[in-house]
């Protein structure tokens, strides 16, 4: 099933063999054995009630809990293994099934290279509402996580201009990830019961999830996880995201780093399963290694593009959906680095299939927002769209008559069979294979035609326009959670 | 009637169908037609089409290619009927085009000949391996304006020098222009040799020799 103007992943002919069952089933046990001896702490007076009345072992004090293995493996079962992200065009609705990959914008960051003048300054909510737009009519582009932060609004309802933007701007599924506390979590949920008539109805079209991070090693946020039960009440997709990181907040060894992250996500998603049995949740992570001499999130490198894999493993293991990390670089400009790091990461955690991809867009680990980045990471998207579609074999692929028709010598540029079928090549956007003379004459390349369609896009794009009443039904509700 | 007609044939070069190229050209004739109108209103919009569609990124390859067979296929059909009235198609130029000798490799150059002609010139393309005075001798023959070497090794494209050399020595320049091409040929190389023109691809050499004709703006 295909969405409108929405390119994903589906019926892969690649496959990859990441980890053994035997070793998926290693990492299980070892992550059980975590969250009973170790434990998880979770800072939240409702999340550590639930899990006194489920039986687990709870030191109030403390805020950690303890949970016997088969506790947490009855929970989980409880999770839907498909469902579907809604978007205010239902033509848009993306299929969690295990099959289909989509791309969102990557979300959070700090500073852009402003579209107009490329100097790079402080992000504010024009740049939610402009990213939206171009992600908006950029066929890669599925969903949206918020891409930059709004600091240009009040820090306690700056998550709700955000989604507010997002929605005023595009059509497509909204993901926000920098919802985290009580307040604005209600306040997003009326926002989202607006766009579908009535809160009842955001179960079966829930326009709006909620991806939450864990507070590595083996901890959540006392906010998140109460937004995250809200969320899950109301029947809206939630999902924890582990970011450990190798030698600081997570084990040096890859698999003690994916059992600790797998701790971290499996116990909030069975938190969530114990409170609201059926909830629709996911898993999601962005792991990674730090950096051995500054001690930073390095966002990219081998591992990265190894837990882009193995986690869909897991995630597969528990039957749920995945949110995975991808695209992420520490490259301080659209270069080598960024392109050789947004490749291997998303093909790794595609050739999986991973449910959502984030995502696109950014530099600098993550912090700088660069148009040209986003146009040509979707552009990398396309090129792993096309390769996990394989080669077919069948006699029309085979070829044959035109084969015989061009015999020896000759050439296939005049066959019907070419004409038929040269649509299938893949096409670049970004790429350039010009005559050299024609490059020494302008010296330009990706980035520049990346930069200069996304300004096209931004320009010339017209999302369908939020409702007039919706609009200032959602201002109603922000002003009312700003102080 | 005939305006139809004009659009069938316009379709069938764009379609690159040189079967129905063909036969539209055959049935002008039965309908007694001018062949050189419908040359002019017919195919060449067609082709001219294609070559916009080209040019904006819209089409492909193939298509300026099919829709150039399929072009030379209808001038085919109708050139001995210009012929029997006295009349020719007004041409942009005489190529001669060859891979040169010790050379097999003839995509690229078979490529130009079919843009060439799409685009009014009139091609001898005398293959691969051909020796200098075979090119020079049909040049001669045919009254050329422009010679096209081609070349895929750092061992052949030696040879281009070769034909130039022949040439100069013969007094043949500039009355015949030279243009090279091929996967090893570099600015620096056509510089050296003292070539008039080259090009990276096809559709760059048709630019190149519109300008060693003195048409550049056609």
């Amino acid at each position: 099933m295909s969405s409108k103007n929405i390119k994903s992943i589906s019926n892969p002919k690649l496959k990859l063999e990441i980890l053994s069952p035997d070793e998926v089933k290693k990492i299980h046990e070892a992550t059980l054995q975590i969250i009973e001896k170790v434990g998880v702490r979770f800072p939240s007076k409702r999340a550590l009630e639930i899990w006194d009345a489920h039986g687990a072992d709870v030191n109030y004090e403390k805020k950690i809990v303890r949970v016997k293995p088969q506790t947490i493996e009855d929970a989980l079962k409880k999770a839907p293994p498909a469902y579907k992200l809604a978007a205010r065009d239902p033509q848009q609705d993306l299929q969690l099934d295990g099959n289909h990959v989509y791309l969102g914008t990557d979300g959070c960051g700090v500073e852009v290279m402003d579209i107009h003048t490329g100097q790079k300054r402080t992000s504010c909510l024009q740049d939610v509402h402009d990213i939206a737009r171009v992600a908006d009519a950029t066929e890669e582009v599925a969903f949206h996580w918020v891409p930059v932060s709004a600091q240009d609004t009040p820090a306690e309802a700056r998550g709700l201009h955000e989604i507010k933007a997002v929605w005023e701007n595009s059509t497509k599924h909204v993901q926000t990830e920098s919802i985290y506390n009580i307040e604005e979590a209600k306040a997003a949920i009326e926002m989202a019961a607006l766009i579908v008539g009535g809160t009842d109805k955001l179960r079966e079209r829930p326009v709006l999830s909620l991806m939450q991070c864990t507070a590595p090693p083996l901890g959540h946020d006392g906010g998140s996880l109460d937004a995250a039960l809200l969320a899950a009440e109301a029947g809206i997709p939630t999902g924890f995201m582990t970011m450990a990181a190798c030698a600081t907040t997570g084990p040096t060894t890859m698999a003690g780093n994916l059992a600790v992250g797998n701790a971290e996500v499996i116990a909030g998603t069975a938190l969530l399963q114990l409170a609201f049995p059926g909830a629709p949740v996911f898993y999601a992570a962005a792991q990674t290694a730090s950096d051995l001499r500054t001690g930073a999130y390095t966002g990219g490198g081998p591992e990265d593009f190894l837990f882009g894999a193995a986690t869909n493993v897991l995630a597969d293991f528990y039957n749920i959906p995945l949110s995975m990390g991808a695209f992420a670089t520490g490259a301080k400009e659209p270069n080598w680095q960024a392109g050789l790091e947004g490749s291997l990461s998303s093909f790794m955690a595609s050739v999986v299939m991973s449910d959502m991809l984030l995502g696109c867009g950014f530099l600098h680990g993550s912090r700088i927002w660069s148009y040209a980045e986003m146009m040509m990471d979707c552009e990398i998207f396309s090129i792993i769209h096309k390769m996990m579609a394989g080669i077919e074999v069948n006699d029309e692929t085979l070829a044959l008559q035109a084969i015989a028709a061009v015999g020896p010598g000759g050439h296939y540029l005049a066959q019907k069979h070419t004409r038929n079928h040269m649509r299938e090549l893949f096409m670049p956007k970004f790429m350039d294979r010009r005559p050299y003379s024609e490059w020494e004459t302008k010296k330009d390349d990706a980035r520049d035609w990346a930069l200069t369609r996304a300004r096209k896009i931004l320009n010339e794009h017209q999302p369908e326009p939020l409702d007039g009443g919706l609009r200032r039904e959602m201002e109603k509700i922000i002003k009312s959670v700003e102080k | 009637m005939s305006e139809e007609l004009y659009k069938e044939m316009a379709q069938s070069i764009i379609d690159g169908d040189s079967d129905i190229a063909i036969e539209l050209a055959k049935k002008s004739i039965e309908l007694k037609m001018h062949p050189l109108e419908t040359i002019t209103k017919g195919f060449v919009i067609g082709v001219n089409y294609i070559g916009d569609q080209f040019g904006a990124g819209e089409a492909f390859l193939p298509e300026l290619v099919m829709a150039g067979e399929a072009m030379k296929a209808a001038v085919a059909v109708l050139e001995p009927e210009l012929l029997k009235l006295g009349e020719a198609r007004e041409m942009m130029g005489k190529v001669v085009l060859a891979t040169v000798e010790g050379d097999i490799h003839e995509i690229g150059k078979t490529l130009v000949g079919t843009m060439l002609s799409a685009s009014g010139f009139e091609v001898v393309d005398l293959g691969v391996d051909q020796p200098a005075d075979k090119i020079i001798g049909k040049a001669l023959e045919i009254n050329a304006d422009i010679i096209g070497m081609s070349a895929l090794l750092t061992t052949t494209m030696v040879r281009q020098r070769e034909v130039i050399e022949e040439l100069d020595k013969e007094g043949l320049r500039p009355r015949i222009k030279v243009m090279v091409g091929g996967a090893p040929i570099t600015r620096d190389w056509v510089t050296k040799i003292k070539a008039d023109g080259y090009s990276e691809d096809a559709i760059g050499a048709v630019k190149i020799a519109k300008e060693l004709v003195g048409k550049a703006d056609q």
